[in-house]
């Protein structure tokens, strides 16, 4: 089983429609996890049934238990978060500002404060529309992610994959370049990079791939919007060239890839073949960049 | 006034509206842009700006003072985020994972753990033939950008007074740092466009937005490229639609050459007009 | 010698795990003593930050001299084990763990 990671420092530029696309290509033969749990996109393209569903924890938060509270405000004085509001005559947890440091909990004489496990999410275990397993989560609103969560959808996936015996599992990588994008990288044999050539989409690329050479997995670049300057294209070209990074392919502007997620189908199935060939010459080029590896 | 340019995911034209919008008020009113994307802040990058001034910005961090300290370790296990670790008679402090919540400084027996300054980032003072604009600038591994933010608008407020239209360019996405950049603002601007992934992500930040209790509209980018879903939408939620940018290859092409397209791009100029009009009709501007 | 190795299980025969601070368990093979000790990770798996670092102090404390794993540790991590000069071995992530010993041996596998 291999694992191919797509990842871009910044967002718009197309990770999750080609991520998407290689799911496709690879068919029923490949697991399918989506960490870009900050925006969890890649369902509305692979249109997964949901078979499993559980709640996700995450860090901890303060709870006041009104009964025992013997409204000293000694916790509001230690919060540096102002997450404790004084509402009609009672001190109260705002939820949403609490970052579960502990602090009140510890310093409450009577004991009023307990710290419990927030719910941060879900995860789902699903069956694509190709019919390939996909693992998947969603983040509630206001909380964090954390590697903790795309470490669990990895895990899921990548114990469908070994279980069932499938050639592939194709992640779709968290963005940035903190925590959760180094918990997606974990155990990937393959990293493909999308940018595209505007004056962030180099500099999202330098850093990311930063990350990427500490752990020292192959990896490849997929330039999107190729034709929209020249220069840049010519800069990040360069870039690769330097660092030893294969260029997989390069995809010109083209409204048929924002067409093809109108119509909720990834560029490979959407009917226009200016898209189909670079994907496909970029699978290839992975296949032999592991075959070659391998020997 | 301050109003807020947000969206749900990355990508989808924050920058590009927060940096043309800014510059044409700027050409009739004063105004300051804050870029409180301060993981990725890119608005510079589009404006021909002079740099005022810049200066460090700090968090607290947890300083061991090893003559101190008895190695009793009660910091570690006070820490919730593992940001301490007790090694060889040695307490070792992990800034990045440190929230600064002064529960080890405070609670240790014998104050070996002084809170001490230490640089997070960056803020910097711009101005342009038109505009000026402050913008905070997170250290590459450092994860606390909430309390960068809140720098950030502190030093916006400090040195523009009333007379002054703020426009926020938020972080994307739905968590802490995008309701930190949107909480004391008049306003919120979302930005989204016409397709799937729009739509779902809209439907996250309408739903955090309400959250926080902020009046709001919406912006479409990219009009024409997709379908009528985002319309139906906000017409079913009763959303003002407040303007729509065309889609158009010559607004892409100006933002990859690291241009403002309303002066190029007729039909994106447009729409910063009903953006304006509709600010001055709810008295915002 | 002390040789310790993030694993999917406790045996020789189960997979190397590729993560660090979030490894199932963690094997520790002592040459001398001919003894291989496994640890359950659990506490470790399930911290929403800094799971790294802890795994380092667990490694520190159980005074292993080599490390084999899949990827290498984080920044976090690799502070720690770099100041304690345990020897990271990196890239066993698709084999077991006798192979991973084997390979170790045969210095096949690259320093972290």
């Amino acid at each position: 089983m291999k694992e191919i990671v797509v990842i871009s420092g910044k967002g718009g530029t197309g990770k999750t429609s080609i991520a998407a696309a290689f799911a496709t290509l690879v068919g029923v033969q490949g697991v399918i996890a989506d960490c870009d749990v900050d925006a969890a996109d890649m369902h509305l393209l692979l249109k997964p049934s949901i078979e499993l569903c559980e709640d996700f924890y995450s860090g901890e938060g303060a709870f006041i238990d009104p009964m025992e509270c013997r409204n000293c405000g000694g916790c509001a004085d230690v919060c540096r978060f102002d997450a404790i509001d004084f509402i009609g005559g009672r001190y109260v947890i705002n939820p949403i500002a609490c970052e579960g440091c502990g602090y009140c909990a510890r310093v409450c004489r009577p004991k009023a404060i307990a710290m419990s496990p927030k719910i941060s999410g879900q995860w789902y275990q699903s069956m694509s529309k190709h019919g390939a397993f996909m693992v998947h989560a969603k983040l509630g609103v206001g909380a964090e992610n954390s590697g903790k969560l795309v470490a669990k959808v990895k895990k899921e996936a990548k114990t469908l994959a070994l279980r069932e015996e499938k050639a592939w599992m194709i992640v779709d990588g968290s963005p940035g370049i903190g925590c959760p994008v180094v918990s997606s990288l974990s155990g990937a044999h393959f990293v493909v990079l999308v940018t595209e050539p505007t004056p962030s989409g180099l500099h999202d690329l330098e850093r990311v791939h930063a990350v990427v050479k500490r752990f020292g997995i192959p990896s490849g670049c997929i330039i999107n919007k190729a034709d929209l300057n020249e220069e840049m294209c010519a800069r990040i070209k360069g870039f690769l060239e330097a660092e030893g990074i294969s260029l997989l392919a390069t995809i010109d502007f083209n409204p048929s890839f924002t067409k093809a997620m109108v119509m909720e189908q990834t560029i490979l199935e959407y009917d226009d073949s200016s898209l189909h060939a670079p994907i496909q010459h970029a699978f290839q080029t992975i296949q032999h960049i592991l075959q070659e590896k391998k020997q | 006034m301050k109003i807020a340019i947000a969206s749900g995911k990355g990508g989808t034209g924050k920058t590009t509206l927060s940096t043309n919008l800014a510059t044409f008020l700027g050409e009739t009113k004063r105004v300051v842009l804050a870029d409180l994307d301060v993981e990725e802040p890119n608005s510079k990058l589009f404006i021909d700006a002079q740099i005022l001034k810049t200066h460090d910005t700090f968090k607290m961090i947890p300083r061991w003072v090893s003559q101190a300290c008895t190695q009793c370790a009660q910091c570690v296990e006070v820490c919730n985020y593992n940001a301490l670790i007790h090694i060889a008679n040695e307490i070792l402090v992990f800034p990045n994972l440190c929230h600064s919540c002064y529960a080890c400084s405070e609670l240790c027996p014998t104050q070996a753990l002084p809170m001490e300054p230490q640089k997070m980032g960056e803020l910097t003072h711009w101005r342009s033939d038109w505009i000026d604009g402050v913008e905070g600038r997170l250290n590459i591994g450092e994860e606390q950008a909430v309390s960068l933010i809140s720098q950030t608008k502190k030093y916006v407020e400090k040195y523009f007074g009333d007379d002054t239209v703020k426009i926020y360019d938020a972080p994307p996405g739905t968590s802490c740092p995008m309701v930190e950049a949107i909480k004391d603002v008049a306003f919120v601007i979302l930005i989204t466009e016409p397709t799937p992934f729009g739509l779902h992500d809209l439907k996250l930040a309408v739903e955090t937005v309400r959250a926080v209790g902020k009046a709001f509209g919406v912006v479409i980018n990219q009009h024409g490229i997709g379908n009528d879903a985002v319309l139906d939408y906000c017409r079913a939620e009763a959303i003002d639609i407040i303007a729509k940018i065309p889609h158009d290859r010559a607004v892409a092409m100006a933002y990859a050459r690291g241009e403002l397209a309303y002066r190029s791009v007729a039909g994106f100029k447009e729409a910063l007009r009903d953006v304006v009009a509709f600010c001055e009709a709810k008295g915002l501007l | 010698m002390k040789i310790a190795f993030t694993a999917q299980g406790t045996t020789w025969d189960c997979m190397i795990e590729a993560r660090f601070g979030r490894t199932d368990y963690l094997l520790l093979w002592d040459e001398e003593a001919q003894t291989l000790e496994s640890f359950d990770n659990n506490e470790g798996k399930n911290e929403a930050h800094g799971a790294g670092p802890k795994m380092a102090k667990v490694l520190l404390d159980l005074k292993a001299d080599v490390l084999i794993t899949g990827n290498g540790p984080g920044e976090n991590a690799n502070a720690i084990l770099g100041k304690s000069g345990v020897k990271m071995y990196v890239g066993a992530g698709d084999m077991r763990v006798k192979e991973a010993y084997e390979a170790y041996k045969a210095g096949k596998l690259p320093l972290f």
